[in-house]
């Protein structure tokens, strides 16, 4: 496992993201070559089963990250409710507790953005599911950063707010079915 | 292009962090990188800057900017009685084992306007523990501390301040311990009675005596690894045999270079006991 991947991939999801995610996850193998970080807006003061229902459902680890967590390929890691969540170069996670961000801690803006800053042109970001409007200023940073932006097509998306206001703030974007982002994710091994 | 624009932002941050080092002795030069960039473009956004270096010039000839900058460096989210768990716990499994003490010494580290603070002189009172303990409620923001000092929050956040003494376990009503007036709901000045504020830096000062429970939660969490080390020794260093360390629901000591310091006392309230030497 190496200690420091050349790319990674982040999502963010909102409302309908449990089904999202449960066709994304599961299919990567357990040798999957980069790390996941995935960001989905929770209620702030419930403990969060999503990391241990999808370390139950896939092949790869799934954890809840804790501040300072390693970063390694092959995991899955869960922002907490309560915390953004951010990347400290390409080797740690950092949480924080600043203020929400369009109402949302964790917020995919602020995951989007740390992200792209580490990872630049390597890293693949993809918004889903959701009602809000989280995820389109991060996504567009990682435009800028060189890095590869997806949308889940709304059209077929639970809840089609967040990926039509991502859409809106970046046109470059790929637009794709949840069928195509998971061969997509299968395919960039 | 973009990769240089980038590493050119890092340097100017970097470059800052040294200016407010060595003009004023505020040192967030360990600071976890990713939460200092955010806010700094915060700051140089709306301030009105068109580069940070353009901001560390003014901060550096003009010292009334520093209040400025320490809002956006500092982070001050907190609420009374945050995580009513962890209240919870140290009511139920660490008041016990403080009760066996007759002076106690608590340290709320990096109290910020102080809701943690007054939560855990709530919880004391309440569990008859007040009188024999002197409380140290230290920051390195001073308007923050002046804030802790007064006791006096906006009346929007009682009702979240409540429910959360509630789910502690609160024995009264928060009520009890609070008058409101103009929107504002200001809490009785006896709960200062054995407090000490004091500017004290988990980056730069050392301990100051020994302390029976030290509650320093999401603080640590904007510091680099190597300053968490570094305020873990102090912790380590303030906490006699049997202390406890309590930190935030999203910390651990599982990175830390002091981990064979303390062992899992409430496990996922996140609070340590000290053990050895």
């Amino acid at each position: 496992m190496k200690d420091n991947p050349n790319g990674a991939i982040i999502i963010g999801a909102s409302a309908g993201a449990l089904e999202a995610l449960s066709v994304l996850l599961p299919p990567l193998p357990a040798t999957y070559p980069y790390p996941i970080f995935v960001v989905v807006h929770l209620p702030p003061n419930k403990r969060s089963v999503l990391a241990a229902i999808f370390d139950l459902k896939c092949q790869l680890r799934a954890i809840e990250a804790e501040d300072k967590e390693p970063v390694q390929a092959g995991f899955i890691y869960f922002a907490p409710p309560n915390y953004h969540l951010s990347l400290e170069g390409r080797t740690h996670v950092a949480l924080s507790s600043e203020e929400e961000v369009l109402f949302s801690r964790p917020s995919i803006d602020v995951a989007f953005e740390s992200a792209a800053d580490a990872w630049g042109s390597q890293l693949t970001a993809i918004l889903l599911t959701g009602a809000n409007h989280d995820g389109a200023n991060g996504l567009s940073v990682v435009v800028r950063s060189g890095g590869t932006a997806i949308i889940q097509d709304p059209t077929e998306a639970y809840a089609k707010a967040m990926p039509e206001a991502a859409i809106r703030a970046c046109p470059d974007a790929r637009i794709m079915t949840l069928a195509e982002i998971s061969t997509y994710l299968q395919n960039i091994q | 292009m973009t990769e240089t624009f980038e590493k050119v932002e890092d340097i100017e941050i970097r470059l800052l962090l040294e200016a407010l080092y060595h003009r004023y002795h505020y040192d967030f030069r360990s600071y976890a990188m990713s939460s200092i960039r955010r806010r700094l473009r915060q700051a140089r956004e709306q301030l009105g800057f068109a580069t940070i270096s353009a901001m560390q010039e003014r901060v550096l000839h003009h010292p009334e900017m520093l209040d400025d900058m320490l809002r956006f460096l500092t982070v001050q989210v907190s609420e009374m009685f945050r995580d009513p768990s962890y209240f919870a716990a140290i009511r139920e499994k660490v008041v016990p084992h403080l009760r066996t003490y007759p002076s106690l010494k608590i340290w709320i580290a990096g109290c910020s306007s102080g809701e943690e603070l007054y939560s855990f002189v709530i919880l004391f009172r309440e569990e008859g523990l007040e009188e024999r303990t002197l409380f140290y409620a230290t920051d390195i923001n001073p308007e923050a501390l002046a804030q802790a000092e007064a006791g006096i929050y906006d009346i929007e956040r009682v009702r979240l301040f409540t429910e959360n003494h509630r789910d502690s376990g609160g024995k009264g009503s928060l009520s009890d311990y609070y008058t409101t007036g103009y929107n504002r709901c200001i809490l009785d000045k006896s709960l200062r009675r054995n407090v000490v504020f004091s500017d004290h830096s988990l980056v730069t000062d050392q301990v100051f005596g020994e302390m029976q429970l030290v509650s320093c939660r999401n603080v640590m969490i904007y510091f680099d690894r190597d300053l968490q080390d570094r305020a873990v020794g102090l912790f380590r260093d303030t906490l006699p045999r049997n202390g406890f360390l309590g930190l935030g629901s999203k910390e651990t000591l599982r990175f830390s270079t002091h981990a064979d310091g303390f062992r899992e006392f409430v496990r996922d309230e996140k609070i340590y006991q000290r053990i050895g030497s």
